[in-house]
């Protein structure tokens, strides 16, 4: 029906079934490039550059449109994150509530800033502009757990525990 | 319809009072997160054959001291008798259960006659936590889609949209604008497609009043919506709601399911000729995609720059048809404005700025979380009397409104009465309703940092006064932070505000500015004690980010 | 410039002068006609227009806010002013803060003399830049056979864009990230010289303000544009 259906992913990959089927329901129309990308980045974590490309012919959307909409959005990540993530919010109440102290402490503590991950994968510190919890700032969000009421010690704790692997 | 919303409404009525307690546990977001869940399911474990009703609910308001629960105890006469509990956890819940038929568990009390409830009038947040935000029965028996059911079966379009306007309400999304204005010009406009949209993008870093909303009565939102369908002529209608928020999110979409399967949502509604559905379609982390033109770019799958208006998207919006765009809260007072009719809404309020207005407190303030309030309520009462005042007896100092386009308030105005003109008149604005309350230890030469640093990294790089305007007025304001600014840098700011304001593209540039020239008309001193040097030992954050240095 | 068969004449005042407008004629247009100078960056004849450059800001009597003059329409009765003591102020702070973006060197630059940055800079008078430079560090790529694109030199107008859509019809040229990160981009941001897309055409060359876009082999001060061309391909694919 769709001759679109007929472009092959870029592996075998049964992940890619989860991606033609968002498309499809859109009818590959252009138009659900940003809906399409949301679906790559959870299935794969992130947008390579393989998979950037398969879209762009299976919508039909210049690659340069498709790197363009890729790059506005933050929530779309072209790298890997780590195998544990941490998103601190940065919203008003957060950054007023001591969440610029907590990045130091990071920064410190594990010599990453937003945006980056430790050397050995293990984690990817984040940064969002409000997480909607913010009656309990300061808040971080750890491997999509929220937690409120942070405190260094609470930090330090949660963290260490996920590099322990490495660090012990 | 009408009937059978009657048999659903008894049906729930029925169950209801067939159980002697109803234990009501908050699953919003903010309970969530302090694992309201693992204490509903304890809560649940702990029935044991007692005549107690669990059931998760929206957000209860007083978020910073979830998770929240409420009891609602029947009494042989009819009556009810309702207590609530704090900060529980899931070991508390054998207690509670024991404590039905006896005592309330003194330790875990949350009082309610306290002014953060009392002072409240709920008409957007009437269902929070009250209503299963997941069960359709329970909306409808709260009087839910009645408004609709009326509207399409008794109403002409054009007497809609007359209720609306007598009402008196205006957008709830920051600008004020009268929506039964902008209802009748998208009405008045011509050809057979035309949209709806709700604007859930809720951008302000600092407010969370949208995410309850959808949270806690998705319905409501829906049934506003279809309302304004009918109104206006529209029979397609998307809903752009952040990314951030996947529990609003999947409430969304169940809550779209139920309505479609009771014939609320779709084609024909109640029997008549209109039809309408509604679209999710997810943002992805973009503050500037809450500008209706770049929404509506988002919405066809493009990069979020806004466009000049006019023209407005009431005359050419998504894909070249005429748009509604309609904020989440101004769609959730439609439903009840139409019910109870647009004076009832209009003698609300002030003269200006009618009806209630949800706000979201947070920072240095003792009851965190939602309230609503109506319009022209003082500053002075929300912080002191409905937020408790400052934890620790500290002083305010001021209060944000407004977000990054609004501005701080100094304790000094907390007389005025909140409605649209008055903050303005101050130089901030009313906004989506995010409220940051600020202790005597804030530096407000660092709030104005903060909220450019937001606008120079959410700028969407379109135009220049926006894009490279905010670079420099955050490096000024950084540099006068650490204590190394000059006279001439703040002469420098002042100029770079009033020609960012002034020549930017949309709204998000326009308003930039604000946070600073606020600062600096009530706390020019700070400012000044800073390039003198007299406050040395202010110790410097590092910057967030850094920018082209 | 488009030409209307339907000729309805709406009448409006631009700087104190009258004159007549077709439907859906903008102000720029309107202006250009009647001998009324506005400064232009992003716009370009031929393309639509995008409105980010600022420059062509008006005002309209009765209403505080600045509209672009190269997308306003003209509406009857409307009173246009083009040069008041405020917009030209803020015209010169709006050059200068392109000016203090990127790294504008024009004694080395093989545009200067021929680039409407450094045109615009003497026309408005902006001798020096009152705001410090950003100096970004940004790359020139050099890996296309026949053109380089020096990003230093990139006003961010997106010409090269619009023309590369709706004239060559190739879409290699984007742009990526947003606010100060933008930068022009080919395909998934590759060199220029490994797109499959780019058909060498060369147009965004012509049509670039500056000299962030350029032929090979010029020497300072050699590369001078030409963009007839595109009133001309634009006239001929009218219906
Ligand atoms: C930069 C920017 C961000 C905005 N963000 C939001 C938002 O998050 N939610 C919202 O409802 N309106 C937002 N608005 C306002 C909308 O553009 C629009 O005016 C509003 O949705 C209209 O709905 P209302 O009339 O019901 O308020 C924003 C405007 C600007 C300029
Ligand atoms: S004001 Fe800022 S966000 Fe708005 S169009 Fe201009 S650059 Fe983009
Ligand atoms: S390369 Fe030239 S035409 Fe393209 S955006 Fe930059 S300055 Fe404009
Ligand atoms: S500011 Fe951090 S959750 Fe809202
Ligand atoms: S020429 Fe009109 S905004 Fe650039």
């Amino acid at each position: 029906m769709f001759p679109n259906e007929k472009i092959d992913p870029p592996s075998d990959d049964k992940r890619w079934r989860i991606v033609q089927a968002t498309m499809r329901r859109n009818g590959f129309a252009r138009h659900s490039l940003i809906e399409t990308l949301h679906t790559v980045q959870e299935s794969f974590g992130f947008l390579d550059e393989d998979s950037l490309r398969y879209v762009s012919r299976s919508l039909r959307v210049p690659l340069s449109a498709v790197y363009g909409v890729s790059t506005f959005y933050h929530l779309f990540s072209l790298k890997p994150a780590g195998k544990h993530t941490c998103v601190m919010c940065t919203g008003t109440a957060c950054y007023i509530k001591g969440i610029p102290k907590l990045l130091e402490q990071i920064k410190e503590e594990h010599d990453i800033s937003p945006g980056q991950t430790t050397a050995d994968g293990e984690l990817s510190l984040l940064t969002a502009r409000c997480v909607g919890s913010c009656g309990l700032a300061p808040v971080g969000v750890f491997d999509g757990e929220v937690v409120g009421k942070l405190t260094p010690e609470l930090l330090a704790a949660r963290l260490q525990l996920w590099r322990n692997g490495n660090h012990a | 319809m009408h009937e059978r919303f009657d048999e659903i409404t008894q049906k729930e009525l029925a169950d209801n009072r067939a159980a002697q307690h109803v234990v009501k546990v908050c699953v919003a977001a903010g309970c969530l997160s302090s694992q309201s869940a693992e204490v509903k399911t304890a809560l649940e474990q702990g029935v044991n054959g007692r005549s107690c009703k669990v059931k998760g609910v929206g957000c209860l308001g007083l978020c910073s001291e979830g998770p929240l629960v409420a009891i609602e105890k029947h009494l042989p006469d009819g009556s009810s008798q309702n207590i609530m509990y704090q900060n529980v956890t899931p070991e508390d819940a054998p207690a509670i259960m024991e404590s039905l038929d006896k005592e309330p568990v003194a330790r875990l009390l949350c009082p309610t006659d306290v002014p953060f409830f009392q002072r409240q009038q709920k008409i957007v947040l009437e269902n929070s936590g009250e209503i299963d935000p997941e069960r359709i029965e329970e909306y409808i028996a709260a009087d839910g889609y009645r408004a609709l059911i009326t509207a399409v079966t008794e109403m002409a379009p054009f007497e809609v949209i007359e209720q609306i306007t007598r009402s008196g309400l205006r957008g709830r999304g920051g600008g004020g604008y009268p929506t039964g204005l902008k209802w009748v010009t998208v009405a008045k406009a011509p050809g057979p497609d035309k949209f709806v949209i709700c604007n859930a993008d809720e951008g302000d870093p600092g407010a969370f009043m949208d995410r309850a909303v959808l949270e806690s009565d998705p319905h409501r939102v829906l049934e506003g919506m279809a309302i304004a369908a009918y109104a206006t002529g529209a029979n397609e209608g998307y809903i752009y709601v952040r990314g951030e928020y996947p529990l609003a999110i999947a409430r969304l979409k169940t809550a779209i399911r139920q309505a479609q399967r009771m014939g609320l949502l779709g084609s024909n509604i109640a029997g008549t000729t209109f039809s309408f559905n509604i679209n999710i379609r997810l943002g992805a982390g973009a503050f500037v995609c809450g500008e209706e033109t770049a929404l509506i770019a988002s919405i066809e799958g493009r990069r979020g720059q806004p466009r000049p208006r006019p023209p407005y998207p009431a005359e050419y919006g998504l894909w070249g048809k005429p748009t509604l765009i309609n904020n989440v809260e101004t769609f959730a007072n439609v439903p009840t404005i139409i019910r109870k009719g647009g004076d009832w809404y209009a003698s609300i309020g002030t003269a200006k700025s009618k009806g209630t207005k949800v706000f979201a407190l947070a920072g240095s303030i003792v009851n965190t979380g939602l309230i609503e309030v109506p319009m022209g309520t003082s500053l002075r009462d929300i912080v002191y009397e409905i937020g408790g005042g400052l934890p620790n007896g500290g002083v305010c100092k001021a209060v944000q409104t407004g977000g990054p386009s609004g501005g701080c308030i100094p304790a000094s105005y907390f007389d005025t009465p909140v409605d649209y003109e008055s903050l303005k008149e101050l130089g901030s604005i009313m906004g989506s309703g995010g409220m940051i309350v600020m202790d005597e230890s804030a530096s407000m030469v660092d709030v104005a940092r903060f909220f450019m640093e937001f606008c120079m990294t959410e700028s969407c790089g379109k135009c220049v006064p926006c894009r490279v305007g905010t670079v420099h007025m955050y490096n000024i304001l950084s540099k006068i932070y650490q204590g190394e600014g000059t006279p001439r840098d703040v002469e420098l700011l002042e100029k770079l505000c009033d020609m960012v304001s002034v020549t930017s593209l949309c709204g998000l540039g326009q308003s930039a500015p604000n946070p600073v020239v606020s600062t600096l008309r009530y706390f020019r001193h700070e400012y000044d004690e800073l390039i003198a040097g007299a406050n040395g030992s202010q110790t410097a954050v590092a910057p967030t980010t850094e920018v082209a240095s | 410039m488009k030409r209307q068969a339907n000729v309805r004449i709406k009448t409006l005042k631009i700087d104190g002068i009258d004159v007549g407008a077709r439907e859906g004629e903008t102000i720029l247009e309107l202006a250009r006609e009647n001998g009324i100078h506005i400064p232009t960056l992003c716009h370009l004849d031929g393309v639509s227009d995008w409105g980010g450059c600022r420059l062509c800001l008006i005002e309209i009597k009765g209403s505080n806010r600045l509209v672009p003059a190269c997308m306003a329409q003209a509406e009857e009765g409307m009173e246009v002013f083009t040069k008041t003591p405020r917009l030209v102020t803020y015209r010169k702070m709006i050059l200068d803060l392109l000016l203090s973006e990127r790294n504008h060197v024009c004694a080395v630059c093989v545009s200067n003399g021929h680039c409407d940055l450094q045109s615009m800079a003497q026309e408005l008078g902006n001798t020096h830049v009152g705001l410090p430079y950003l100096n970004p560090s940004l790359p020139v790529d050099a890996t296309h056979p026949y053109f380089i694109m020096d990003h230093n030199r990139c006003i961010l107008c997106q010409r090269c864009v619009r023309v590369c859509r709706e004239i060559e019809g190739a879409q290699t040229k984007g742009a990526m990230g947003r606010g100060i990160e933008v930068r022009i981009i080919h395909d998934l941001n590759e060199p220029w010289g490994q797109s499959l897309t780019c058909t060498s055409c060369g147009k965004c060359v012509q049509v670039c303000p500056t000299g962030a876009l350029l032929q090979r082999g010029k020497a300072v001060g050699e590369m001078v544009k030409r963009r007839d061309f595109l009133p001309y391909l634009q006239m001929m694919r009218e219906d």
